[in-house]
């Protein structure tokens, strides 16, 4: 088992004839995604390394069965890619693209309170259920299957902590990147209650960094409602208040969201919390006791 | 991207939010002009920096004699400010703020922003107004209301009521709640119109006239949404701004000026911002915060290292590279190149993973650079704090 994607799971790219988009809709199709269509307004006909190109998602859906949408539309425009996607039936997106303005994404969360649709990101490097479905931009020999579900705000350091879970013969179930926005389609929670669920996850890497409150939350859940063992890691320890570091959901104000602050409520709630990002790995190994 | 205050009430005035009458002056001559215009009682210049905390740091001068405005703008016009949020070497102050005082009843608070829990703009008001909200919401979060409004339909009348009655306004002075009302409806226009990312009001002042005016005003933009309002971009004001953050910013690389010594170049935000914890783990202080993002190239990577290098502390560099698309043998190469060209003499440690890893430390090993190359996080943190306080000791 895995959660939300595995090897049946049939994906649209929305952006396919883009640069990033054709790129990454390769590497997910070589790495064994099922990438069954593309879309690119105007371009129905063409193909992308043999996936056919749809001018809208819901033709997509209808010819291919497509469930789950990729984006790499560019940030003017990907929040109507993400309500287009919603309109069409599919049950998961997930969208890379950076820099969507936040009153774009106010109105997408609205439209997504009314659907079964689900939202990954945006801003966020996807999703991968180890050696079987990866749907975004990371890299997917870093990973191998196991018993670790990851759930990350950021990108270059859940690869970080994946290659160590790799490195010392752990694996993965499925990573998530939940993206560093303030404003994101699913959060910790709801990944916590899946990964509780899943069988082949024994326990679950959970990196977070400064600004709101969503580690808190998070923390208030696993005390009643995790039983596997949670690991984590609160990145900005050293960024000093009122300043945005990178992402937009990254920032100190009014002395709240911390990482220090972060910290010691996970750690109350039961979570193994380490300061050194390198020790992550070694962390699930003695929290699994293995 | 932040504004000034006079900039934020030509704003308000522009979308019908009451402020009081003033004018931007640079000089005293100009301020002597523009008051000769006003008929008030009371006078007031205000230094226009992007902090807060400006009447502590003797930033604000208020008098009822208009002869004296033209001193206390000559007094105010370069001077150096200091105050909790522009760190100890403070702001010159280069803009003023000369308008008409008014009369004080009550002092209010309000803001609008996106909760990011909810995903909705959501109006803050209290009647702890003139005080640091994060103090009234620690020590008295009761007297902090929140509301709510519903993007899909918009500001509403019943969320002006659950406002008007939470603060208790038409028991302070009936005179002002339908003002209120046109003020909250004109800010949620405002906000979502120009993309603001914070409408702050602080204080909002119920006059001895009953009027309700914003006698002060911040308010900030969503980057993310800048391409959509070149009128909002024009403010910008760059000498607000740290003159390496502004270089960095025209290479495409993310770059916070920070007070350690040790320099950091990373791809990816959350793990610069790890980068910058294991540095100080490993017993230093990180001089940055440095994302090359996911596209970096040869060129941004040298761009990157002269960024560094024109901080004067920075006593050694730290490269932290997960190669994910970005692949790192063309980040050594960057290396390289860069090296060469700017001619780096501080030690530096290059750590790369992921893609193309080991291609790319051979290239970096083999180049005749002095450059240090480490595989695992921990041990390149600690390699590079040892080089720097060897350096020191020398």
């Amino acid at each position: 088992m895995s959660i939300l994607v595995d090897k049946n799971t049939r994906v649209v790219v929305q952006g396919i004839t883009g640069k990033e988009g054709s790129f990454h809709a390769t590497q997910c199709k070589a790495y064994g995604t099922q990438v069954v269509a593309g879309v690119t307004p105007g371009k129905a006909g063409q193909e992308v390394e043999g996936i056919p190109v749809f001018n809208t998602v819901r033709d997509a859906v209808k010819k291919t069965d497509a469930t789950t949408s990729l984006i790499f539309v560019p940030p003017p425009f990907a929040a109507d890619a993400i309500l287009e996607a919603i309109e069409a039936g599919v049950w998961l997106i997930i969208c890379i693209s950076e820099g969507i303005p936040v009153n774009d994404m106010v109105k997408v969360k609205r439209a997504l309170s009314g659907h079964a649709t689900r939202l990954i990101g945006p801003n966020c490097p996807g999703i991968i259920t180890a050696d079987e479905c990866k749907i975004g931009i990371m890299p997917g020999f870093i990973h191998k299957k196991g018993k670790v579900g990851v759930i990350s705000r950021s990108g270059t350091l859940t690869y970080e902590a994946v290659n160590q879970l790799t490195n010392l013969g752990l694996g993965e179930t499925t990573c998530v990147g939940i993206g560093g926005d303030p404003i994101i389609g699913t959060g910790y929670i709801d990944l916590l209650q899946m990964f509780e669920e899943d069988d082949e996850t024994e326990a679950v890497v959970m990196i977070g960094e400064i600004g709101g409150d969503a580690e808190d939350k998070a923390a208030e859940f696993i005390k009643g409602n995790v039983s596997k063992p949670v690991v984590s890691f609160i990145a900005g320890i050293t960024a000093p208040p009122g300043r945005r570091m990178g992402h937009a959901g990254a920032i100190i104000t009014g002395g709240k969201g911390t990482a220090a602050e972060k910290m010691a409520t996970l750690e109350a709630a039961g979570v193994h919390v380490v300061n050194n990002p390198a020790e992550i790995g070694n962390a699930v190994k003695s929290a699994l006791g293995v | 991207m932040n504004i000034h205050e006079f900039q934020a009430k030509q704003l308000f005035a522009q979308f019908g939010v009451p402020v009081p009458k003033g004018k931007e002056v640079k000089n005293a001559r100009a301020a002597e002009k523009w008051v000769a215009t006003l008929d008030t009682p009371v006078y007031v210049v205000k230094a226009q920096i992007h902090a807060g905390g400006r009447g502590k740091a003797g930033g604000v001068k208020i008098t009822k004699n208009q002869d004296e405005v033209p001193g206390l703008v000559t007094e105010l016009i370069g001077k150096t400010l200091v105050t909790h949020q522009t760190g100890p070497s403070g702001r010159k102050v280069r803009r003023l703020l000369v308008e008409e005082g008014a009369g004080i009843d009550k002092e209010l608070y309000l803001s609008l922003l996106v909760d990011r829990d909810t995903g909705c703009p959501t109006f803050i008001a209290s009647t702890e107004g003139g005080m640091e909200i994060e103090e009234v919401a620690e020590k008295t979060p009761e007297k902090v209301l929140k509301e709510a409004i519903d993007p899909a339909v918009g500001f509403q009348a019943h969320n002006g009521r659950n406002l008007a009655f939470g603060l208790g306004l038409p028991t302070l002075e009936p005179a002002v709640v339908k003002p209120f009302f046109q003020m909250l409806e004109n800010l949620y226009r405002l906000f979502m119109e120009k993309n603001a990312a914070l409408v702050e009001i602080n204080p909002l002042v119920i006059t001895t006239d009953k009027k309700l005016i914003a006698l002060d005003g911040k308010v900030s933009f969503d980057d993310n949404a800048l391409y959509k309002h070149p009128d909002i971009l024009k403010l910008r004001d760059l000498h607000e701004e740290e003159p390496m953050e502004v270089e960095a910013g025209k290479h495409n690389l993310n770059y916070v000026k920070l007070d350690g010594n040790i320099g950091c170049m990373v791809n990816g935000a959350g793990l610069a911002m790890a980068t910058m914890d294991v540095i100080k783990l490993a017993g230093s202080e990180p001089a940055n915060f440095l994302d090359v993002g996911g596209g970096a190239t040869k060129e941004t990577v040298a761009a990157g290292f002269r960024i560094l290098l024109k901080d004067k502390k920075v006593k050694g560099i730290f490269v932290n590279i997960f190669g994910g698309i970005v692949r790192c043998e063309r980040i050594a190469n960057g290396v390289i190149d860069a090296a060469k060209e700017v001619g780096i003499k501080l030690p530096v440690v290059v750590r790369l993973q992921g893609t193309n890893a080991e291609e790319g430390r051979k290239l970096l090993a083999e180049s005749g650079l002095k450059v240090e190359v480490a595989t695992d996080l921990w041990e390149a943190a600690q390699k590079i704090v040892a080089l720097c306080s060897k350096n020191k000791k020398s």
